[in-house]
């Protein structure tokens, strides 16, 4: 993305931002509340389209500030459908996430951190090599905290890249970027 | 000036603002003029009909505001393509001023019609194929308003009525066509203007006049309207600036 | 996609059945109401039955819209649909074909009760299921339009009412006219050719603006 501006509401959030990043990059973007960093996500994404500047985004997988998980369903059903497109299995994929004793409750009595867990797993589901991840560590608990961290790290390691907006750092080797106005 | 560039330009509020000064003036006297000569020729000079009397005269009022109603929610269903498709930063204030304008005109045909069926039909209202559609019209126009008070957004209320503008425009004709369907087949005794004698030209002449002038009013408002959202939307940037500076010197 | 977004909806659909019954609830109530408003005179209650099951039907039908995007708003799953569905308007279309099940096809299936509790006669309630079968799939399309605008919105119900009744207009003055007509002996082929084609013509450009409207909808949040 190069030259990226953004006004929301009369405001502006970002201006001249400029980001590149190529196969096995991962970047932070730190910034204080409203500064548009789930704003950014969203352009990259494609969920966003109010914005000047040029975008150029791979496939993508992109966890939003919600998980994207269906309550009524079970976490397997939910991922079912992204079986579909092509690599991974959902039995794996939950496995990774350390829910394969969950799968068939309806994922609204799941907690919070198990949810998001179930959002984690969609990630490993299709091969989509661009991962925009809008504070994932949201409820998670420490061990929830390590396995994002591991599930970035081998990503970028296969040559995925990973954009992620967050307060707390990840831990994992990652360029940091700010947002300003 | 090729095509595209007058394209682009016409989607740039800025170069809208700088041309259609002396536009918003020649229409707003033309409208006057128009309105006057009409309105003076239509109820003083033209001749009453020989069926209806002087009532009939409303008709100077009633026909140019159910066109005008017609028209402006067209406009605002092109308007809508041009949002959706092309980000016409222009099409988003016609969409948010033309509204109101559209709703009133709206209404000012179904009251002045309501007046003239009084005498005529002898009643205020009766649900005929025109004045069905019109109704609707009105609720069309209704949906339009709530929905853009609805949404927080500016941007995305602009899109969202663009949307409905551009779905109500495809759904009209069928709307008009149920209607008269409808209205036909179970109301065989409605009266109806089409089977009233033609007019002659002492009578219609003036009501053309009335219509331009109709037309001339919209474009006028229309304009002014633009022109103030023009201000009020780019009140930071540098060109409102230096406006503002120039006005305010003598 | 059609399929995959179908199967889902429809479990999804299994497992909240309430919500799914309630409009139809709706819909017997409101005719009882009627039936009990009119007792006196059931014989003119005849006459006035084709229009009153008909708005009826319209209104219980945007009860059950009004949820038809919600939850998916609100959890997030409409997003993850706009990113990865190809296209989108194979899985909103499934969507829709749902919620037509649990309305258009469930009010069909229980017009003749309603029909039976406002004393149409019997004769005409073929007429009368042909017409809801054909004329329901247009409103739950164009419906669908106006769901995905308003979600999300505050005071979505009532502003869902005022967007999509001046649309509907079309499907209730033919489905109630080709059940009067029949009622009075005369065909009503034209009334079943106009609400197949209006349910055609919805068929092709609903789901497009349907996804549209989404779009604009996710962007907000």
């Amino acid at each position: 993305m190069t030259g990226l501006a953004c006004t929301r509401g009369g405001r502006r959030l970002f201006g001249g931002f400029d980001l590149t990043l190529g196969a096995g990059g991962c970047a932070e973007v730190h910034g204080a509340n409203g500064s548009g960093k789930s704003t950014l996500l969203r352009i990259a994404a494609g969920l966003f389209s109010d914005y000047s500047g040029e975008v150029e985004a791979a496939p993508c997988h992109y966890l939003g500030h919600r998980n994207g998980v269906s309550a009524l369903l079970s976490p397997l059903e939910n991922l079912r459908p992204y079986e579909r497109l092509g690599t991974g299995s959902a039995w794996e994929a939950l496995a990774r996430v350390g829910l394969q004793d969950e799968w068939e409750n309806p994922s609204g009595q799941l907690s919070q951190g198990q949810q998001r867990r179930v959002g984690l797993a969609r990630l490993l589901l299709g091969d989509k090599p661009l991962w925009l991840l809008d504070e994932p560590l949201t409820a998670l608990d420490t061990d929830g905290r390590r396995l994002v961290r591991e599930l970035v790290e081998s990503h970028c390691g296969g040559g995925g890249v990973v954009l992620c907006a967050t307060h707390q750092t990840l831990g994992c080797s990652a360029t940091e970027v700010h947002l300003e106005p | 000036m090729t095509l595209k560039e007058f394209w682009h330009r016409l989607g740039s509020p800025k170069w809208f603002y700088q041309m259609s000064g002396p536009w918003q003036r020649a229409f707003a006297i033309l409208a006057v003029l128009l309105i006057v000569v009409g309105m003076a020729w239509g109820l003083a000079f033209a001749p009453p009909d020989y069926q209806q009397g002087n009532s009939f005269r409303i008709i100077y009022v009633h026909v140019p505001a159910a066109i005008l109603a017609q028209s402006v929610y067209v406009a605002l269903g092109a308007a809508g393509v041009l949002l959706l498709v092309w980000r016409m930063k222009m099409a988003q204030l016609v969409l948010e001023n033309l509204v109101g304008f559209g709703a009133w005109m709206t209404a000012l045909a179904l009251f002045s019609g309501a007046v003239w069926g009084k005498p005529t039909w002898g009643t205020w209202w009766v649900f005929d194929g025109r004045t069905t559609s019109t109704l609707v019209l009105l609720f069309l126009y209704f949906g339009l308003y709530a929905l853009r008070r609805a949404i927080p957004a500016r941007e995305a209320a602009g899109r969202a009525c663009a949307l409905l503008a551009v779905v109500g425009v495809i759904n009209i004709p069928v709307i008009k066509y149920s209607v008269e369907w409808w209205t036909t087949l179970h109301q065989g005794a409605t009266f109806k203007l089409t089977e009233a004698p033609a007019m002659p030209a002492s009578m219609w002449a003036p009501l053309l006049v009335n219509v331009l002038g109709a037309y001339c009013l919209f474009a006028a408002n229309l304009i002014a309207k633009l022109r103030t959202a023009i201000l009020r939307q780019e009140q930071g940037t540098a060109w409102v600036r230096e406006w503002a500076g120039r006005e305010a010197r003598p | 996609m059609f399929a995959v977004q179908f199967r889902r909806d429809w479990l999804s659909l299994r497992r909240a059945k309430d919500e799914a019954i309630n409009p139809l609830v709706f819909l017997f109530l409101a005719a009882t109401l009627f039936a009990i408003a009119f007792g006196g005179e059931p014989r003119r209650l005849a006459g006035l039955a084709p229009a009153i099951i008909w708005v009826l039907v319209l209104l219980a039908n945007l009860l059950s819209l009004e949820a038809l995007f919600r939850r998916d708003f609100e959890d997030g799953t409409l997003e993850q649909l706009l990113l990865l569905a190809e296209p989108p308007f194979a899985a909103v279309l499934g969507k829709v074909a749902v919620q037509w099940c649990m309305s258009g096809v469930a009010m069909t299936v229980l017009a003749p009760v309603v029909a039976l509790l406002l004393n149409l006669p019997l004769a005409v309630l073929p007429a009368l299921m042909l017409g809801l079968l054909l004329g329901t799939p247009a409103l739950s399309l164009i419906g669908a339009v106006g769901a995905a605008l308003t979600v999300g919105l505050r005071g979505g119900g009532v502003l869902l009412a005022l967007l999509l009744l001046p649309l509907y207009l079309p499907v209730l003055v033919f489905g109630v006219s080709a059940t009067l007509d029949t009622m009075a002996g005369v065909g009503a082929a034209a009334q079943f050719y106009w609400l197949a084609a209006i349910s055609a013509m919805a068929l092709t450009l609903a789901p497009f603006a349907t996804t549209a409207a989404l779009r604009i909808s996710v962007e907000q949040s």
